[in-house]
């Protein structure tokens, strides 16, 4: 009753076109800008700013940035942490060495490096497909993570590789409190979260996925595949960078090289398979999902296993949870939770007369 | 736009008004490592007509379309395009060049909606780029709404309102051919390739897409090269036809003069009428 | 020049459990066209449960710790589970994704990958254990002797095993009925079934083959540097030997593997030293990377044409 379309008219194109065609979406949004925006500050703890929510809106960016690559432009890439790599050591360097840099400036500069590296290691996706891509995006894995261990002059000559996050300054104002940390993380990623958003319903989205869904058919009506792939490994590669700077400035503090690992690539892709592969929302809701889920789990077994857990035993239980909800997913909701979002909804509009 | 090209090609009341040769092929040869697929071939489309290839199965019919708009590239040949001969050319260049086509099995988009698939077939006609898209407002939603305004023309021309917000891969087969057509026509092309856009449609649907041919034909004056095997259709609407056989050309004429040519009748003998 | 021919000889012999690895890839690729991630975890999964087993058996059994008989039984009640692992992958995971996407087979298979690696370390525990086969990974005396080269003979001996494998699964494939069913659905799943081949039964097969070949990948490769989780990433190393040698080629798999091996070993001696070492570790990738723009359908790959 509350969720309907109906007397809802679309009088142009332009009203037709907004991301959140229905009212009460909008409302609903707002609602949910103004929770996260004021009342989460104002009432979260420490543990939860510092812990769940920094970490969580940072990887829904990088989530983000891989759903543009594989999601939207239907490139796999298993080298989104040595992307965010890049634009952490890339935001170190640029606020290290140049006096004066502005932070916003730096993580863009951070990006834009991470973007660079992007289009480099994407450029093998002009002649392969697949899983041969994926292996290309290995190379980047593992070759970036090796370049940054191998020349210490990225991390500026410290002895373990590790470089430590200079203080966050924006106009004079220090961001030192989770509370502002939080703030801040908060507003770049709503912030790039619509841009993502403009672009996807955009002449640019549109000649991804066409490249995705069929790309002889995409050369035929005049759209360029090594230019629409090449832009999508660019933003995507430029929103795994941000995401990396961040990582480093507002989440970890100190990062090393090795931090960007293998498993975290993994990880982010899990997070677009369970969140919903070729969804803005769903990057979101899925790194929710992988950041909460290994804390809920030690919670759980904390409370019923005591100190007789055995070592280990978490670990390895978060990889067959991991893995097991992987196959699930692609089994039984490719879309992941977007999609069971999306359905919620759809059965919500007709609600309470389903018939 | 599209008034505009209706205005252009102003139509006299017989019909339509076949005009200079826009498409010249000359002794075309295609291979596949040792495979012929088509052996000097060569034949010419002239503007506004609707010209047919038709022949059985594996003649050559989709390779001669693939040639047309650079999918293959012909080992022997010269091909020219409004006079002018054409070397290499690649699927885009011949897009910017004003060909558009549809395929024999439908390569539409399909995890995109009805609309963003038409809408991409305008993709040549946008002109703001990556930065102006990210923002969406300013000169990339105005021309987001110009660009809608054509596509809902072209969803008007073909009947296809009630589907627009649909992904295509839940229509059924006959609506896909018709999203496909759409999608070749926001292009405004001037070459139109059909690959077989009635195969496998029932008769009321071969009758629709017939009758948005020749809409298309007569309305907007666009050149139109088809393969079809429903002689029936090809009979009654083609200006003039191409008979292809194992890669070879053995009869071009009109309809009727191909329809009484020895040599297509025996390659066809029991296979049509 | 002694020292070149040490290391290319070190190279090409590791490069044999590399070709091992990227066997079972190949197996598993021609028959179901599926890019199996999880072989690496499957080579892992081997090991342990074998190292497991062997702990676990004399206990159980009272047959004396370290003898034949126990490693025949463990060996034994391993490939029993790598069968089973087999045949409850086709079940579970392939058979209710069968025409998805490829890529869609590929996630599933990483996901695949870290399920086993979960089960099996949550069995039998996650420290490195040592593995002894009764080779000593010593020079060979008389090479040593007469041309000044340190050649391993545990190298020797895995090679040699792993020859051993590779013709008997060539006969296997060439000679048995299974084998040609094999091929067929190899070459057209579509046309294999239709004319009575039983495509899931195939597939069973062959995931279980893949599971033997990680088997005794598995066996070489802990015996070598210790049963550890690190294993699974030496199994990574299986990837651009695909790309070398293709996806769908079994010589290809071996040439690759022998390529890998070799280069990244000589890669590491000569041009380590000028960018600070360590290149083993990406260095095939990025080998394989331009091979790709070279040749992408590799070695003995077929070449594939686009049709519309």
């Amino acid at each position: 009753m509350l969720y309907r379309e109906a007397g809802q008219f679309k009088a142009s194109y332009e009203e037709d076109q907004q991301i959140f065609p229905i009212r009460q979406d909008r409302v609903g949004m707002a609602v949910l800008l103004a929770f996260f925006f004021l009342a989460v500050p104002m009432f979260a703890s420490q543990y939860w700013l510092q812990a769940i929510l920094i970490p969580v809106l940072i990887f829904s960016l990088a989530a983000i940035g891989l759903n543009i690559l594989t999601g939207y432009a239907g490139q796999l890439s298993l080298g989104s942490a040595a992307f965010m790599a890049v634009g952490a050591f890339g935001a170190y360097n640029f606020m290290l060495r140049i006096d004066g840099m502005p932070f916003l400036l730096g993580i863009v500069l951070g990006g834009l490096s991470a973007a660079l590296v992007g289009v480099a290691f994407g450029l093998p996706s002009l002649r392969i497909k697949g899983f041969y891509l994926a292996v290309a995006t290995l190379a980047a894995q593992f070759f970036i993570v090796w370049a940054l261990v191998k020349f210490p002059w990225f991390s500026n000559y410290s002895s373990s590789g590790v470089i430590s996050a200079q203080e966050i300054q924006i106009l004079g104002y220090a961001f030192t409190t989770p509370e502002s940390k939080y703030l801040l993380t908060l507003a770049v990623v709503t912030v790039f979260a619509l841009v993502a958003k403009n672009l996807v319903r955009s002449t640019t989205g549109r000649r991804w996925m066409a490249v995705r869904d069929m790309d002889v058919a995409a050369e035929v009506i005049g759209i360029r595949p090594m230019r629409a792939k090449l832009s999508a490994f660019a933003v995507s590669s430029f929103y795994c960078g941000v995401a990396g700077a961040l990582y480093a400035y507002t989440y970890l503090g100190t990062v090393e090289p090795e931090g960007f690992n293998l498993d975290l690539s993994f990880k982010i892709l899990f997070m677009i398979i369970i969140g919903g592969v070729g969804s803005i929302l769903g990057s979101f809701l899925g790194a929710a999902f992988i950041v909460l889920l290994p804390i809920l789990l030690n919670v759980v077994m904390h409370s019923t296993l005591g100190s007789a857990m055995p070592p280990g035993l978490g670990s390895n239980l978060e990889l067959i949870i991991f893995g097991g909800l992987i196959i699930f997913f692609l089994i039984v909701e490719p879309h992941g939770l977007a999609r069971l979002w999306q359905l919620g909804k759809d059965k919500l509009r007709l609600w309470p007369f389903p018939h | 736009m599209m008034n505009e090209m209706a205005q252009t090609a102003t139509l006299p009341e017989s019909g339509r008004r076949i005009g200079e040769v826009i498409l010249d092929l000359k002794n075309i040869s295609l291979r596949f490592g040792g495979v012929k697929a088509l052996t000097d071939i060569s034949f010419d489309v002239r503007e506004h007509e609707i010209r047919s290839i038709i022949g059985p199965n594996g003649a050559g019919k989709s390779s001669m379309l693939n040639v047309m708009n650079g999918v293959y590239h012909p080992q022997e040949g010269t091909i020219l395009f409004r006079g002018e001969p054409r070397q290499q050319m690649d699927p885009h260049m011949a897009a910017t060049q004003g060909i558009a086509r549809t395929f024999q099995n439908i390569a539409l988009f399909k995890g995109m909606s009805v609309l963003d698939n038409i809408m991409t077939g305008r993709n040549l006609k946008m002109k703001t780029n990556l930065f102006q898209h990210a923002l969406f407002w300013g000169a990339a939603q105005r021309e987001e709404i110009e660009h809608r305004k054509k596509v809902e023309e072209v969803i008007d021309f073909l009947e296809i309102q009630s589907i627009r917000k649909t992904p295509v891969g839940r229509l059924p087969y006959g609506l896909q051919k018709r999203v496909e057509l759409a999608r070749a026509l926001a292009a405004e092309p001037t070459l139109l390739l059909l690959d077989e856009p009635m195969a496998g449609m029932n008769v009321e649907e071969k009758q629709d897409m017939c009758r948005f041919i020749l809409d298309v034909n007569d309305q907007f004056g666009t050149t139109i090269v088809l393969i079809e095997h429903d002689m029936g259709v090809v009979m009654d609407i083609s200006d003039r036809v191409v008979v292809l056989d194992y890669g070879k050309k053995i009869g071009d004429g009109t309809p009727d003069e191909v329809k009484n040519d020895p040599d297509v009748i025996a390659a066809y003998l029991g296979a049509s009428h | 020049m002694g020292f070149f021919f040490e290391v290319l000889i070190g190279g090409l012999l590791s490069g044999v459990l590399y070709s091992l690895v990227a066997l079972g890839f190949v197996l598993i690729y021609k028959a179901s066209g599926v890019f199996n991630f999880a072989q690496g975890a499957m080579v892992f999964f081997a090991a342990l449960t074998f190292v497991g087993f062997m702990e676990v058996l004399p206990g159980w059994t009272g047959l004396e710790a370290g003898s034949r008989a126990v490693f025949w039984f463990a060996f034994v009640l391993s490939l029993g589970a790598m069968v089973v692992l087999g045949v409850l992958t086709e079940r579970v995971v392939l058979r209710p994704l069968v025409n998805q996407p490829h890529i869609t087979l590929f996630m599933a298979t990483i996901g695949l990958t870290f399920l086993i690696e979960g089960i099996v370390q949550a069995i039998w525990g996650s420290h490195v254990r040592g593995l002894d086969l009764g080779i000593t990974d010593e020079p060979i005396e008389w090479i040593l002797d007469s041309a000044d080269i340190i050649v391993s003979k545990f190298d020797v001996f895995a090679a040699t095993l792993a020859g051993v494998l590779v013709a008997s699964l060539a006969l296997f494939f060439q000679y048995t009925k299974v084998g040609r069913a094999l091929r067929a659905v190899a070459d057209d799943h579509q046309a294999a079934l239709s004319i009575g081949i039983p495509l899931q039964h195939i597939w069973a097969i062959v995931w279980s083959v893949a599971g033997f070949v990680a088997l005794v990948a598995g066996l070489i490769w802990g015996a070598r540097s210790g049963v550890q989780f690190a294993l699974t990433f030496t199994a990574l190393k299986a990837l651009p030997v695909l790309i070398l040698g293709g996806f769908t080629s079994v010589p290809g798999a071996i040439v690759g593997g022998l390529i890998i091996g070799a280069s990244e070993k000589l890669a590491e001696v000569y041009l380590g030293p000028f960018v600070g070492g360590g290149i083993e570790g990406w260095f095939p990738y990025v080998l394989a990377l331009l091979f790709l723009l070279v040749r992408p359908e590799g070695l003995f790959g077929e070449k594939h044409i686009d049709r519309v």
